[in-house]
């Protein structure tokens, strides 16, 4: 078989031999021979968004739920400036993407032509890499190269930049396995010296902790397990990052919910208090440490990561350990074991007799209400009603996303998408839709505030046009829930430009995108309406109308300590400083 | 992980922990970075920079590997130890770059840059300016009645005194080319 053929097609053909079988996109001038090529073949299905940006998330949904990388094509310029926010995104929670963008033809770039953008200039920081294939001869290397790079290491968004007449024009095909992608190799296996010297801290640690984080659901179900039998054989308590969320089931008996700003009051005193913290895959980010100098000043800090440059970023260690979750993990099990399975007894029994009594404090108690929908409240219904189903969740940005955190209990990784690092506003319902393509037979819920959710709603359509059932649960306080919160605690309760007027109806919405809207306002009609909408075979847009000043707590102020925690209202008096309140 | 040149047990991965850690004093470290000559690669290096707001005192490029298309980065920039060693560690996961040295720590090395000083003046300042190259070993490349070129190679300090040096005898205008430098030994 010659292995000449157009650019165009060499695209296809590469997508296909990657396993690539869902590409999301939007065309454009730039990409219609791609666009002629993937209508000539059935093999890879290509779903059409309403926005580049939902192309993205979506992709970020599907690589989220699968662990396969998310394939995304957009068109020149604005297509590919579109994007740049859901590669941004992808960037910084570590998801990886291969976008694809078509670009002016090779002899009209740098003449301002019609639909042109500087695409790897201006995604050049938020890719982990990029290329502009100029020959035709060189295009499918450079695809496999990419999906290489994406899925290699700390995984990543990665962009293709393709003229037209590349497109157009006939080279010949390099199939994956004559495509050069050796000389990017990071190393996955951890030095084996530095995992005996965390060992021997482990045999001796009398307050430990396991602090989790994004790296151990990118290291692949595997590490999970790993995870699990590390700290169901040691008894440490294990507490997460955001973005790690399921990689321990929230129903272990070490599980102390999700740490950080928004975290479990027990989580972080673990932290603040522990004299080993056992940091794996996680980053340090400023959403967990709270003020640096006060952060977990007793104890002793291993670091597992695949990526040397966040190792000592933000927190120095005592023991960096560069490789992969699982790798690491693996090793550092089989050591443990050949030298006796040695663990602190008297010391961890004390330690959880403390935690104990921290998760006495039942930090996230809330005040309930008999006629109006808390939002915490909505989310337990959920949780309960949703048991035991096949179940994943995405969630928009802010004070649900940080409620959906904490009530919704994850207890299989890969179930929980949502924009960490970046803090994508309007990231949800197109990583829903993307999560529900990869899953069609699953129930897929995005637990979003309004604000967020009108940020992307067009993409409705492409759940509508698709057949995707994805379940818009929507916590409409009418208000900017979490600026709001900080214009409390932080401006005098000047509440600057952070409520909607004239929000649209949402169940006319969704009946004209031609979906299911349901509407609640009442507690006892919560369940119900859950029901209905759990119950209904297609789309639907959930209006779940809350209580409109409910603030999030647990919460640690900004330029705090992990021991400074707010509980509740009670706590919020003056609780920011002149030096927190620089801070985000 | 063979881009930054981690030892085997990555606990003690450079002279790193020789130093104090905590340290808040600006140190000035020489890196050679090795890279694919392919377009953008330079902006990835610049831009890492400029993005995370680490400082360039100097940086010299080109290709030293014709066959193999390899480019040999020297920067010279200065932070804290801390941030010298993000700086190593961020560059070595560009995805084009193929090696990172710290020639500051990783043993002795030699560090020279090329400059050319114009240098204008009559009478005695000229004769003087003649006699201070001459002690520097400063070469004179273009002559007229009233001005010199003056070519010179050396450590980045030398160039700086010669400056100095000519500035009262008529120093015009200085090109320089950024440090280019070699490890020591084999």
């Amino acid at each position: 078989m010659s292995q000449q053929m157009t650019g165009a097609k060499m695209v296809v053909q590469a997508l296909k031999e990657q396993g690539v079988e869902v590409v999301f996109g939007y065309p454009g001038g730039a990409v219609l021979p791609i666009y002629d090529e993937i209508f000539q073949q059935n093999e890879i299905r290509h779903i059409l968004v309403r926005h580049e940006q939902g192309a993205t998330h979506m992709a970020e949904g599907y690589a989220r739920a699968t662990g396969k990388p998310g394939v995304v094509l957009v068109t020149s310029g604005p297509g590919a400036t579109n994007a740049v926010t859901g590669i941004t995104d992808a960037l910084m929670d570590s998801i990886p993407l291969v976008v694809l963008s078509g670009q002016v033809p090779t002899f009209m770039i740098g003449n301002d032509a019609f639909q042109e953008a500087d695409t790897v200039g201006i995604t050049r920081p938020c890719t982990k890499h990029n290329w502009l294939v100029k020959e035709t001869d060189k295009l499918a290397e450079t695809i496999h190269q990419a999906f290489h790079v994406a899925m290699t290491g700390r995984p990543g968004p990665v962009l293709v930049d393709i003229p037209k007449d590349v497109q157009f024009a006939t080279g010949t095909y390099v199939p994956p396995q004559k495509a050069r992608t050796d000389h990017y190799a990071p190393r996955v296996k951890g030095d084996l010296a530095a995992i005996t010297a965390l060992v021997e801290m482990i045999e001796s640690a009398e307050r430990p902790v396991l602090y989790t984080g994004g790296g151990v659901i990118n290291s692949g179900p595997g590490a999970s397990q790993l995870l699990i039998e590390l700290a169901e054989a040691t008894g440490f308590p294990v507490t997460s990052t955001l973005m790690g969320l399921g990689a321990y089931p929230a129903s272990g008996k070490s599980w102390l919910g999700m740490l950080g700003m928004h975290g479990t009051y027990e989580a972080n005193m673990v932290m603040h208090d522990c004299d080993l913290m056992i940091n794996i895959g996680a980053r340090f980010d400023d959403r967990i440490t709270g003020r640096l100098n006060a952060f977990s000043p007793g104890s002793r800090k291993a670091h597992i990561d695949i990526d040397p440059s966040s190792v000592n970023k933000v927190i120095r260690v005592d023991v960096p350990i560069i490789g992969d979750v699982g790798h690491v993990l693996e090793d550092l099990l089989k050591i443990w074991k050949s030298r006796g399975r040695k663990t602190h007894r008297e010391g961890l029994a004390a330690w959880w007799q403390q935690i104990e009594e921290w998760k006495a404090v039942n930090c996230l108690s809330y005040t309930p209400s008999k006629d109006t929908i808390k939002p915490q409240y909505a989310l337990q219904r959920l949780e309960e009603l949703t048991r035991g189903k096949d179940r994943y969740v995405t969630t928009e940005v802010g004070q649900h996303q940080m409620w959906a955190a904490q009530f919704l209990g994850f207890d299989a990784p890969n179930r929980w998408m949502t924009s960490g690092g970046l803090g994508t506003m309007g990231y949800g319902l197109p990583a829903s839709i993307g999560v529900q393509i990869a899953h069609p037979e699953a129930l897929v819920i995005n637990v979003a505030g309004e604000a967020s959710w009108l940020m992307n709603m067009q993409e409705m359509g492409t759940a509508v046009q698709y057949r995707a059932p994805v379940k818009q649960f929507i916590l409409n306080n009418e208000r900017l829930g979490m600026v709001r919160q900080w214009q409390e605690l932080l401006h005098g309760e000047r509440y600057s430009h952070s409520w909607s007027e004239s929000l649209p109806d949402f169940v006319k919405l969704a009946e004209a995108f031609g979906c299911k809207g349901i509407r609640c306002d009442h507690p006892d009609e919560l369940d119900a309406a859950i029901t209905e909408m759990l119950e209904y075979d297609g789309p639907v847009i959930f209006d779940c109308r809350v209580e409109k000043h409910e603030n999030c707590f647990p919460m640690i102020p900004s330029g705090n300590a992990h021991n400074q925690m707010l509980l509740g209202e009670a706590d919020t008096q003056g609780v920011i400083g002149a030096s927190g309140a620089v801070l985000v | 992980m063979s881009a930054l040149n981690i030892q085997q047990g990555s606990s003690k991965h450079s002279a790193y922990d020789l130093r104090d850690p905590y340290s808040e004093v600006l140190e000035t470290h020489t890196l050679a970075v090795i890279v694919d000559n392919e377009p953008g690669v330079l902006a990835r290096v610049i831009g890492l920079f400029s993005g995370r707001g680490y400082n360039i005192d100097s940086l010299t490029v080109a290709e030293t590997d014709h066959k193999g298309h390899r480019s040999r980065i020297t920067v010279v920039t200065t932070g804290t130890p801390q941030v010298i060693e993000q700086i190593k560690a961020q560059l070595g996961r560009i995805v084009p770059v193929h090696s990172v040295n710290d020639l500051t720590v990783e043993g002795p090395s030699v560090q020279r840059e090329l400059a050319l000083l114009k240098v204008s003046g009559k009478g005695d300042a000229r004769i003087e300016a003649l006699r201070l190259a001459e002690i520097f070993r400063a070469n004179v490349v273009d002559s007229t009645l009233e001005s010199f070129v003056f070519e010179m190679t050396g450590a980045p300090e030398k160039i700086d005194a010669f400056a100095e040096l000519m500035r009262p005898l008529g120093l015009l205008e200085i090109a320089r080319t950024g440090v280019a430098a070699l490890a020591r030994g084999v």
